[in-house]
């Protein structure tokens, strides 16, 4: 298969699917994908890191595209790609559809999740579904000087443990924390910072022996597939456009390992 | 080898299957409670108050204020009101130092030196009397308007007021069978409708989406606010004392825009009753929490995003359609010019529906773009009523120094309040221009549905203007 071969020669992975996904990657090492709930500060971020002039406003889904930008960080080209704002990935509508299959079947290699400092639980439900498609992410946490205001105390290192990933305090809006992001992005992509994402577990008995059954039954027929027990929750709820992806065996060439950056299973 | 794996896959699906029976229902209910207790605990562990919980909250009080249920439709009239009376008041200075500086200095100029290097008349003509007047026209009436509006309109929806406006609004749109959303997507198409159409990706529903994309087309935009603005000021200003024009014709404005807002729910309405029926959908909105407008970087954006940006896009299409009039004018068939005989055979109906053949002519012109609609208008009222001492002759975009000598040439070309009143109505409610029929077709897939939003506006434009000149006639004894 010289499509196999291509793939672990290249500096990313899974170039011909980004390919599809209408980003040019001939010069860059890295992408880096923004998710996060709407009205987080996403398109701010993006703004900040690339000197674009993205349209931001203070209202709930004004993204509802991708952008695309770049920026460059230790020698090292980054595209990043804005992500319209969502609740969840679970759900089925336009918007939800291109941040969700931009995660699993873009790959990017670094996923930043926009979460907004003063709405930490709400936000979390995002982030958790997010750390079960995706291995590399950072947290960019937003709005730390609202929160602030607020006479909100968070601690951004017991947040990093409990979820896995580097989790960086941030106001995008006045470009505070946005070197600290960088240099989070940078360490993520390169493998210096091995995350090991929450996985969320506490689920009743009868699912977790059905998970099981079925993860097992993927991992023989996918051995490569780093999000196996995502994959499983999403075929046990019927999701289509996952079926599909099973059927057609869009998964299995999808979902290889990342050369050099070792693949962190549960 | 590879039906086997294909074998291999459907059995996962069928395994999936066979145990979604299994667990049976209330799988997501559970699901989705695992993530919640696992978002709070750790939430939980990360998050403390530092002290006491703030007891006033700033935000809810003025949310209580503007979303209240008597405040908030005045407030958000009066706010508009504002902003036009501001955009009105403010351009006018501009505006006469610009067209002085682009039409009186530069554009003699030019005639000169082509003079002088020996340019072709006819080459001279086209290029420089229609191109480039064309151009210094858009400039002249379109730049000082929307320097002014859209950073006071970026203002307010940085603040963060746009999703209140919405939560207003949504009770009448559900009372319309749309959806509530629709309210966030027409905000947008008030600065451009192609925008406003990619807007509606937010709707869920398809049935809203496509009852919200028919509908954008309502909300004036970027491109028709300018001929709003100038229209009210020159016709409705112009009949109470200097004093009151501002205002009076910054209400006249905020008229129209509500009128769009009141066509907007009424077809809306109408096509959930008939072509899209069924019933409105439930959505949560979350109103952010307002944030102080960064005025300066609000200032650079709005610049760059949409002043320069509509600008320009209204340059490059003022260039061609001013080469376009002044071939349509300088083109003769016997007696008359091209554009002269459209205009000609066009102006029985034009009157018969209070406009006249010269605005029909624009629009046509304009298509591509609605910034052009009045530098075309006026560069054709010239030319169909030979004004040759005030321009510089037929087909030519002359030099214009104010809005009173603007108002002197439509007068002059049998214009009346009512062409005024109608123009600024035919203005809301025409065919949408041919960036955004693209994207509609582009969003929609659908020649069917691209052609109703393309000729619904126009069909109901051509009834209102019918309807307000035949009452006119009827009222003012003509």
């Amino acid at each position: 298969m010289t499509n196999e071969n291509q793939c672990i020669n290249c500096p990313v992975h899974n170039v011909g699917n980004l390919v599809k996904l209408g980003i040019n990657m001939e010069e860059f090492d890295f992408v880096v994908a923004l998710a996060g709930n709407p009205n987080t500060g996403k398109s701010t971020v993006f703004n900040n890191l690339t000197g674009l002039r993205q349209h931001t406003g203070n209202w709930p889904g004004k993204t509802v595209t991708r952008a695309e930008g770049a920026f460059s960080y230790n020698d090292k080209k980054f595209k990043i790609v804005d992500l319209p704002g969502t609740y969840s990935l679970l759900s089925t509508s336009t918007d939800e559809e291109v941040a969700r299959d931009f995660i699993l079947f873009g790959q990017p290699d670094v996923t930043v999740i926009v979460i907004d400092a003063t709405r930490v639980e709400r936000n979390l439900n995002l982030t958790l579904q997010v750390l079960e498609i995706t291995d590399r992410a950072v947290i960019c946490l937003n709005l730390i000087d609202e929160a602030k205001r607020r006479k909100l105390e968070i601690d951004e290192r017991t947040l990093s443990r409990e979820l896995g990933v580097p989790v960086v305090p941030a106001a995008a809006r006045q470009g505070a924390g946005m070197q600290e992001l960088l240099k989070s992005i940078f360490d993520v992509a390169s493998g210096n910072y091995i995350c090991k994402p929450h996985r969320v577990s506490n689920y009743p008995k009868t699912l977790t022996k059905a998970l099981d059954n079925l993860i097992s039954q993927i991992g023989l027929v996918f051995p490569s597939l780093p999000n196996a027990r995502w994959v499983a929750l999403r075929l046990l709820e019927g999701d289509q456009r996952i079926i599909d992806a099973v059927k057609s065996g869009e998964l299995g060439t999808l979902l290889k390992d990342k050369a050099g950056v070792s693949a962190v299973s549960e | 080898m590879s039906t086997k794996i294909g074998e291999e896959y459907q059995s996962i699906l069928d395994n999936a299957n066979n145990l979604r029976w299994e667990i049976g229902e209330g799988f997501h209910d559970s699901l989705m409670e695992s993530l919640y207790a696992d978002a709070s605990e750790i939430a939980g562990k990360a998050v403390s108050f530092k002290g006491l919980k703030p007891k006033y909250d700033f935000d809810r009080t003025i949310d209580k204020i503007v979303t209240s249920k008597w405040l908030g439709f005045p407030i958000m009239f009066l706010l508009l009101a504002l902003v036009f009376w501001l955009t009105v008041q403010g351009a006018n200075y501009p505006s006469r130092l610009l067209s002085s500086l682009l039409l009186d200095t530069i554009h003699p100029v030019l005639k000169n030196f082509s003079l002088i290097i020996g340019v072709p008349s006819w080459l001279a003509g086209v290029l420089i009397d229609g191109g480039y007047l064309a151009v210094a026209w858009v400039v002249a009436v379109m730049l000082p308007p929307m320097a002014i509006f859209f950073p006071m309109f970026t203002l307010l929806e940085d603040f963060g007021y746009l999703p209140r406006v919405a939560f207003n609004m949504d009770s009448l749109f559900r009372r319309a069978g749309a959806h509530g959303k629709q309210a966030l997507t027409m905000s947008m198409g008030f600065g451009c409708n192609a925008a406003g159409v990619v807007a509606t990706r937010i709707i869920d529903s398809p049935r809203e989406r496509l009852i919200a994309i028919i509908t954008n087309n309502f909300s004036l935009c970027n491109g028709r606010w300018p001929t709003q603005i100038l229209i009210a000021s020159i016709f409705i200003g112009g009949v109470v004392p200097a004093h009151l024009a501002g205002l009076v014709s910054a209400a006249a404005v905020v008229a129209i825009a509500l009128l769009g807002i009141f066509l907007s729910l009424a077809v809306s309405w109408g096509l959930s009753k008939t072509l899209l029926k069924g019933e409105a959908s439930a959505f949560s909105l979350e109103l952010p929490p307002y944030r102080p407008p960064r005025i300066l970087q609000t200032l650079y954006t709005s610049l760059i995003d949409r002043t320069v940006f509509v600008l320009w896009r209204a340059i490059v299409f003022a260039f061609p359609a001013g080469l376009v009039i002044w071939i349509v004018a300088n083109v003769y068939i016997g007696d008359l010019s091209l554009a002269e005989h459209f205009i000609e055979w066009t102006n029985p109906f034009g009157w018969f529906i209070g406009l006249n053949g010269v605005i029909l002519l624009a629009y046509i012109i304009a298509i591509p773009a609605n910034e052009i609609v009045i530098p075309t208008v006026l560069m054709l009222t010239v030319l169909s009523t030979r004004l040759g001492d005030i321009g510089a002759g037929a087909g030519i975009m002359f030099e214009l120094d104010s809005v009173t000598s603007t108002a002197q040439i439509l007068e002059a070309g049998g214009w009346t309040l009512l062409t005024g009143i109608n123009l600024m109505l035919f203005s809301l409610l025409h065919n949408p221009c041919s960036t955004t029929i693209y994207t509609i077709y582009k969003e929609t897939g659908s020649i069917k549905w691209t052609t109703i939003s393309t000729f619904l506006p126009i069909i109901m434009g051509l009834l209102v203007c019918f309807f307000v000149a035949q009452f006119w006639f009827l009222f003012s004894g003509i």
